[in-house]
């Protein structure tokens, strides 16, 4: 099995989520991240679903996907063609001997100090799910109290736009 | 512009929409659209005895027809009990619209009374569904619905309205601007993958055209017809496409798959080229999977993307209308023949012709003297004629009516294939019949689904829809019986329904106002069936009295190999490989 991550542009309606994660669990797929924002367009949103699949089955879900009448594009992105970002907030202990072993890191990942308390400190971070790994890793063994992400968004590079490529099923 | 009520755009909208009859039954939330409804002069409400009935009837009227059924119920429950015709029009590709009341919009999401979130419940079973909340949107939502739920893909369609949208005062404009913008059925198919599909049927040595429901749904028997006998290619019919073809035509086969000819089965088996028109490769023809048609490169033609490659890997893969497609095959085939090029398969109708010769479809008569419902069956089928329609509920009776009814025209075989739902028949039958009530339309029922839903004798009698019930009763869940004498050494659990005392089903006809025969023996058969065409100011029912362990052959056990194929108990056919072994 391997990662893809579907750009699903859909109709702004009550209902789509719904009907988009209804049709996942029934066909028996597992979304391992799922975004939903608005877009360039208004009426429009745009869904990024990371789902871990063979290539056809993956093939059978997006054409699945694209028989919901309120589905109006998918485009497989590619994880090399596409930029791709998670943000992550994760509050990790910290006391006077850890503070700036746990700083160091986030200047190393270039990661952000949100939030600071005697004896804990909020970090923010944004980048592809390799690195938002990473930066969990190595922040471990300060003890994280609370870890909280949000699914990935990506976007093709170049200068193309999701509404301009050819669909994925096609 | 004159200011209406929701409920008045909803009856003017179905007006517009062509609809001519509405099966449903009035309660609390949809109650604002039966008012206007008393007063519509172009749409006829048949008030049905269950909310299941109205579903099925709308999808026999539909399969009679060609045209969207329609079915009407209240919130709550009466959505609820919709749940199973509209699962069923989904898995068969019945085009139906059913219209549910929804408590008022305030009251929704408050477990108010009677509320039930049919939208959310039918997200999986429906093409497409609506909640409509706003009294302006209903003309929209209704022309939506008509439009999806015929177009493509056929299929069914719930709206969903709430009772204040239905109060509400609105304008009535139609047509309205459809709002459609994901919704794009590719009916035209790709000229180069047809050209390639001509190209690979001539040099075929062993092609089958497995030809499914879609054919049907396409309007394109005849094509089929042409095709058929341009290219002399084998036919097999599945359950959904009985009648595609007809029965009485040398190149045909007969249908495939669990209870499936020899010839048919076999065919599949042994093919180097599969030619599916509007078929979905479904597990009751495939058998295991992996052991489908080994041999054979599949060409695929289908309106749904989605059935391409889903179950079995198409090598030339066609989305497209199966009419048009075939039409356009039909064309590049000649060009073949022109060039001199045109496919060969003497040898092939040779080892064809050998099974179909060597196993018919074929029964015993029981040694004890009684009734043989195979025979039943074949009586109905031949004395009825061709012209009538023919559904029937889900089991044994169904298999048998498949097999030994001659279908010879597309759309005079209804039944439910997908879902399998019992109790399919009589509502199927009597919404057949209100939409073709020239037709002679018999419901070949079994006493386990007869019992989910003869309570519509009731709307049949009173409406003047005069079915015939072919009651085939043999006492028990037949087909459950047939598995559990297989694979359950004969320990019949819950099978046996007693139907040999309770009800008497005579009485029961009779109570309906519907005429009751009984028989039970073969030398009535004939004369109990004339009689029974030539009641027609009221349903009939005739109990016939069969033969308890009557199985249905030939059969391949679920989940096994298509070329394990047992043509009676323990008796397997002898396959041309196996000659030279």
């Amino acid at each position: 099995m391997s990662r893809h991550t579907l750009s699903v542009l859909v109709e702004d309606q009550p209902g789509v989520l719904a009907r988009i994660a209804s049709l996942f669990a029934r066909r028996g797929f597992n979304i391992e991240s799922l975004a939903v924002g608005p877009t360039e367009a208004s009426g429009i949103s745009r869904m990024t679903i990371v789902v871990n699949v063979d290539q056809s089955p993956l093939e059978q879900v997006t054409k699945q996907l694209n028989k919901l009448i309120n589905v109006l594009k998918i485009v497989e992105l590619d994880n090399t063609a596409a930029v791709q970002r998670e943000l992550l907030l994760v509050k990790v202990k910290a006391d006077a001997n850890s503070r700036s072993k746990i700083l160091e890191i986030v200047s190393l990942f270039r990661a952000k100090v949100v939030d600071v308390a005697p004896d804990a400190i909020t970090i923010e971070a944004t980048g592809n799910h390799e690195k938002i790994q990473a930066l969990l890793i190595s922040l471990e063994e300060f003890g994280i109290k609370e870890l909280v992400q949000s699914g990935m968004v990506a976007v093709g590079r170049g200068a193309k736009a999701v509404s301009e490529r050819s669909l994925r099923s096609s | 512009m004159a200011e209406i009520t929701g409920a008045q755009s909803l009856i003017q909208a179905l007006e517009s929409a062509g609809v001519d009859t509405v099966f449903g039954i009035p309660g609390g939330a949809i109650l604002p659209a039966y008012d206007p409804m008393m007063d519509s002069k172009k749409v006829r409400h048949i008030l049905v005895r269950h909310e299941q009935g109205a579903g099925h009837a709308a999808e026999g009227y539909a399969l009679a027809t060609g045209r969207v059924g329609v079915c009407m119920a209240t919130s709550g429950p009466g959505a609820t009990n919709l749940v199973t015709p509209i699962a069923d029009a989904h898995m068969d590709s019945v085009p139906m619209v059913a219209i549910t009341g929804q408590v008022p919009s305030n009251a929704i999401g408050t477990d108010a009374f009677q509320e039930a979130d049919i939208r959310g419940i039918t997200f999986p079973i429906t093409k497409h569904n609506y909640l409509v909340t706003n009294a302006d949107e209903i003309p929209r939502a209704i022309a939506e619905a008509f439009h999806l739920a015929s177009t493509g893909r056929p299929g069914p369609v719930l709206v969903d309205i709430s009772k204040d949208a239905l109060n509400a005062k609105t304008t009535f404009n139609w047509p309205p601007v459809m709002q459609l913008p994901g919704y794009h059925p590719t009916t035209k198919p790709n000229s180069k993958r047809v050209k390639e599909a001509a190209e690979r049927i001539i040099a075929a040595k062993k092609p089958v055209l497995y030809v499914g429901g879609g054919v049907i749904k396409a309007n394109a028997a005849k094509e089929l017809f042409q095709l058929a006998e341009l290219t002399q290619i084998p036919v097999v019919t599945t359950l959904m496409a009985r009648g595609a073809f007809p029965d009485s035509h040398p190149q045909h086969l007969g249908m495939p798959g669990m209870h499936g000819t020899v010839a048919a089965v076999g065919s599949l088996q042994q093919s180097d080229l599969l030619i599916a028109l509007g078929t979905r490769f479904d597990d009751r023809v495939t058998g295991q999977l992996s052991s489908f048609a080994p041999d054979a490169d599949v060409i695929h033609v289908d309106i749904d993307p989605a059935e391409i490659g889903k179950n079995r890997f198409a090598h030339v893969p066609i989305v497209g209308d199966a009419k048009e497609t075939i039409i356009e095959l039909i064309a590049f085939i000649k060009d073949e023949h022109k060039a001199g090029r045109i496919g060969n398969y003497e040898a092939w109708w040779a080892d064809l012709n050998r099974l179909r010769t060597e196993y018919p479809l074929g029964y015993d008569h029981p040694t004890d003297g009684s009734l043989s419902p195979q025979y039943v069956i074949e009586r109905i089928g031949a004395i009825t004629g061709p012209d009538a329609l023919y559904a029937a509920g889900v089991g044994q009776h169904q298999m048998w009516a498949a097999q030994f009814v001659k279908y010879e025209k597309p759309g005079t075989w209804l039944n439910s294939g997908g879902l399998g739902t019992m109790g399919f028949a009589i509502p199927a039958a009597m919404g057949a019949k209100v939409g073709a009530p020239d037709k002679t339309v018999w419901a070949i029922d079994g006493d386990g689904c007869f019992q989910m839903t003869n309570q519509e004798l009731a709307t049949c009698t009173i409406n003047n829809i005069p079915i015939k019930v072919g009651l085939i009763n043999n006492n028990a869940l037949g087909m459950v019986r047939q598995w559990q004498s297989l694979f359950y050494n004969n320990r019949y659990s819950n099978t046996d329904l007693h139907t040999n005392r309770i009800p008497d089903f005579v009485k029961l006809a009779d109570a309906y106002g519907a005429h009751g025969l009984r028989c039970e023996s073969k030398d009535e058969v004939d004369t109990i069936i004339e009689k029974a065409l030539s009641l027609n100011d009221a349903p009939v029912v005739i109990d016939f009295v069969v033969h308890k362990d009557a199985m249905v052959w030939p059969m391949v056990a679920a989940g096994m190999s298509n070329s394990e194929i047992k043509f009676a108990r323990d008796m397997a056919p002898q396959w041309m490989r196996s000659d030279d072994e």
